[in-house]
């Protein structure tokens, strides 16, 4: 009994004036892996749309003389007196043993971690690309360097990199998730709507699409962008070379939704009280499926980034100093790379992220997704 | 029940599903005529197309021939090829109760949307008089003005199957067709929905076409009775004529499968032998014969046709002598 009172208390009288949304939503908190994600997913966003304002560094600046410098430690006590965030100074040295460039701190040389730092040290940029800009959330003063995540081989700032690439890693599946709902909603409701011949034609395009191997599709049709490309048109068709293999999934839930919903008896109902196929479709169908779209929008996001990843990863996307995740990971393509220079794995680390928390997103969303069952 | 005036007729209604080379004739040439202000019950076993029949008439979907005729005062019209403004004007006079109070309703519309859906379609009332219109028909089927705003979720399946009967009447219909309206519902729920439905049709002088399985609730309701087997009409006549003395042999062996509620009724049980042929390949001749008592060999060959064979009892078959004289 106690266990039916409990269930019954829950059930106020907000709830029978609760619409969909507001059920979905109920559902959803009580997901708490997919509140997280939720939120460690607005963060990534927020970090990436202010990319050029967190990153010290922009995409553009090197320097030959750190190259391949560990992550930089950030003290507070100096010789036991608090100095707040400081850095020490670098000084390279070379490895007894492996006569390899190592850096050491200078621990004679203290600079200051500014935060909110003006000056040309972190280069110019554009808010939101309208509003000029050198002010960077934090920079060490004078010629003392903060690499949070280290350098790359050309003497970059991983961190500032990782935050800039972000830009790309993670809006191109956005707006390939786009093009990928529009391509799919419409041929799915071509099939679903009309049936017959349309859909028999639909469906055997979707098994063509989905029974090529990605990796060589990718690669024969990244072969065919040219080389002089800017960064922004390979960003472009990088999206659409994507969203043309990732829409046949969505498409075949649209399908399936509007047969199994055209069958409904409200569907039906409907129809008796003399709604139009216009209404049915837009008052019934797709409000009853949206859900499902929305899920299935969700859990597309995380195959993109991978797609995205790798095919930077393999040289086929974007090239520096254009930058992205995948781009790089693409140091990380030999041996030697991750025994002598761990810290450059940390862009894998971000992918890994942000894939987990949209796959729990979605999978919250899609136990959310029917408040009714 | 002749002088009564005919509002609606049924004529050779076949509504036929194909798949691939298979034929299913879920129903075929189904007659009959509907007096103003009665309730026609229409009985038959799961598969013999009574839904089909429902669906078919309110345009639910679509028939494969046949007509559905409407008598209106610009004249008879054939409802399943009205024109687009005749549509618009009779759509109305014909509406439906559906089965599953749970399926039937969008969860993703308040109540107030379900019931004022049909007005919106077919009227130019203003916000105003919908508001009006539905407040006046939720208090008629019972349903507290305050509950229009929540969702169907928060309804039992009683309360959901008055919103739906609330849905039909909105229209001011002349004909309902209630598709086994209460068989979703607990029994104690049925006799509220029978009594409530009973109540309406006294009220707005409402024509019904109850589809049910169950026979009880049939007779209590009915002032004719339709029997189908495997998409045809095999009898028709007034209830107590009908349950009284059967003249189909399925008819008579239909009734006496009904439970009867006293356990001490000792009933003679006529058992039919064989399933229900496959529809997709119906016996020759009469449907019925493979399991009929007193076929012959015409019953065979040829398929008896639906007539009167004594005042206002139609009938499809060929032998009603001999099972009309088998239970005296």
């Amino acid at each position: 009994m106690a266990l039916f009172k409990k269930k019954n208390k829950e059930r106020d009288d907000s709830y029978y004036y609760a619409s969909q949304w507001q059920l979905m939503y109920q559902k959803f908190r009580k997901h708490k892996l997919a509140m997280a994600s939720a939120v460690l997913l607005i963060v990534f966003y927020t970090i990436a749309i202010f990319g050029n304002f967190v990153a010290p560094q922009g995409t553009e600046q090197f320097s030959g003389e750190y190259v391949n410098c560990g992550p930089t430690p950030i003290h507070f006590f100096h010789e036991g007196e608090w100095e707040g965030p400081f850095v020490y100074g670098l000084k390279r040295d070379r490895d007894p043993v492996t006569y390899m460039n190592i850096f050491v701190e200078d621990t004679e040389k203290i600079c200051h971690i500014d935060f909110f730092a003006e000056g040309d040290k972190g280069g110019e940029y554009k808010i939101l690309g309208l509003i000029p800009c050198n002010i960077h959330l934090f920079q060490a003063e004078g010629d003392g360097q903060v690499f949070l995540f280290g350098t790359d081989g050309m003497g970059r700032d991983l961190f500032s990199r990782v935050v800039l690439g972000a830009q790309i890693s993670l809006f191109i599946p956005v707006v390939g998730m786009i093009l990928t709902v529009a391509l799919g909603l419409l041929m799915g409701s071509l099939a679903g709507y009309f049936g017959g011949w349309v859909d028999n034609v639909i469906q055997r395009l979707i098994e063509v699409v989905r029974s090529f191997p990605n990796v060589p599709l990718w690669m024969a049709l990244s072969a065919a962008l040219p080389a002089t490309l800017k960064p922004a048109q390979v960003f472009m068709l990088m999206t659409i070379i994507l969203s043309l293999i990732s829409w046949p999934n969505l498409a075949r839930t649209v399908r399936s939704q509007f047969f199994s919903i055209k069958k409904e008896d409200f569907i039906m109902a409907a129809r008796i009280s003399g709604a139009p196929a216009s209404a049915i479709v837009l008052r019934h169908m797709i409000p009853s499926f949206l859900s499902y779209i929305i899920v299935n929008m969700t859990l597309t996001i995380p195959s993109l980034i991978v797609g995205e990843t790798t095919l930077s990863f393999l040289g086929l996307g974007l090239r520096s100093p254009a930058t992205s995740w995948g781009v790089l990971l693409q140091e990380t393509n030999k041996l030697e790379t991750i025994m002598f220079y761990g810290w450059k794995l940390i862009p894998m680390i971000f992918v890994f992220l942000a894939v987990l928390a949209f796959n729990f997103l979605g999978d919250g969303l899609r136990d959310a997704a029917d408040p009714y069952k | 029940m002749s002088e009564k005036k005919v509002i609606l007729q049924v004529k050779n209604l076949t509504k036929i599903y194909k798949s691939g080379k298979t034929e299913v004739k879920a129903l075929s040439d189904v007659s009959f005529d509907v007096c103003e202000g009665e309730t026609i019950g229409i009985v038959g076993e799961s598969g013999c197309g009574k839904t089909t029949l429902g669906r078919s008439i309110v345009r639910g979907i679509d028939a494969t021939s046949g007509e559905v005729l409407i008598h209106t005062e610009e004249g008879v019209i054939n409802f399943l090829q009205a024109t687009r403004e005749q549509m618009k004007k009779y759509r109305r006079d014909i509406q439906m109760i559906f089965q599953d109070p749970y399926a039937s309703l969008d969860p993703r519309m308040t109540v107030f949307d379900i019931i004022s859906e049909p007005l919106r379609y077919n009227s130019n009332m203003s916000k105003k008089e919908i508001e009006q219109a539905v407040e006046q028909i939720a208090e008629q089927v019972g349903l507290n003005k305050a509950f229009l705003r929540r969702y169907p979720h928060a309804f039992s399946g009683g309360q959901r199957q008055r919103i739906g009967i609330a849905r039909s009447l909105i229209l001011q219909p002349k004909v309902i067709v209630c598709d086994e309206a209460v068989s979703a519902l607990d029994v104690s729920i049925q006799a509220q929905i029978i009594n409530l439905l009973e109540d309406l049709q006294k009220e707005f002088g409402l024509t019904y076409l109850f589809i049910s399985h169950a026979l009880s609730v049939v007779r209590h309701i009915s002032d004719r009775v339709l029997v189908m087997y495997l998409g045809r009409a095999v009898e028709l006549a007034e209830t107590e004529a009908l349950f009284s003395t059967p003249l189909h042999p399925y008819t008579q062996a239909l009734l006496s499968a009904a439970p009867h509620p006293d356990p001490d009724v000792e009933i003679n049980r006529i058992m039919l032998e064989g399933e229900v042929p496959n529809p997709a390949n119906p016996p020759s001749g009469c449907h019925f014969h493979p399991r009929c008592h007193y076929k012959t060999e015409q019953c065979e060959k040829e398929y008896p046709p639906f007539v009167e064979k004594e005042p206002g009892r139609f009938v499809a078959c060929w032998n009603c002598g001999a099972c009309k004289a088998a239970q005296e």
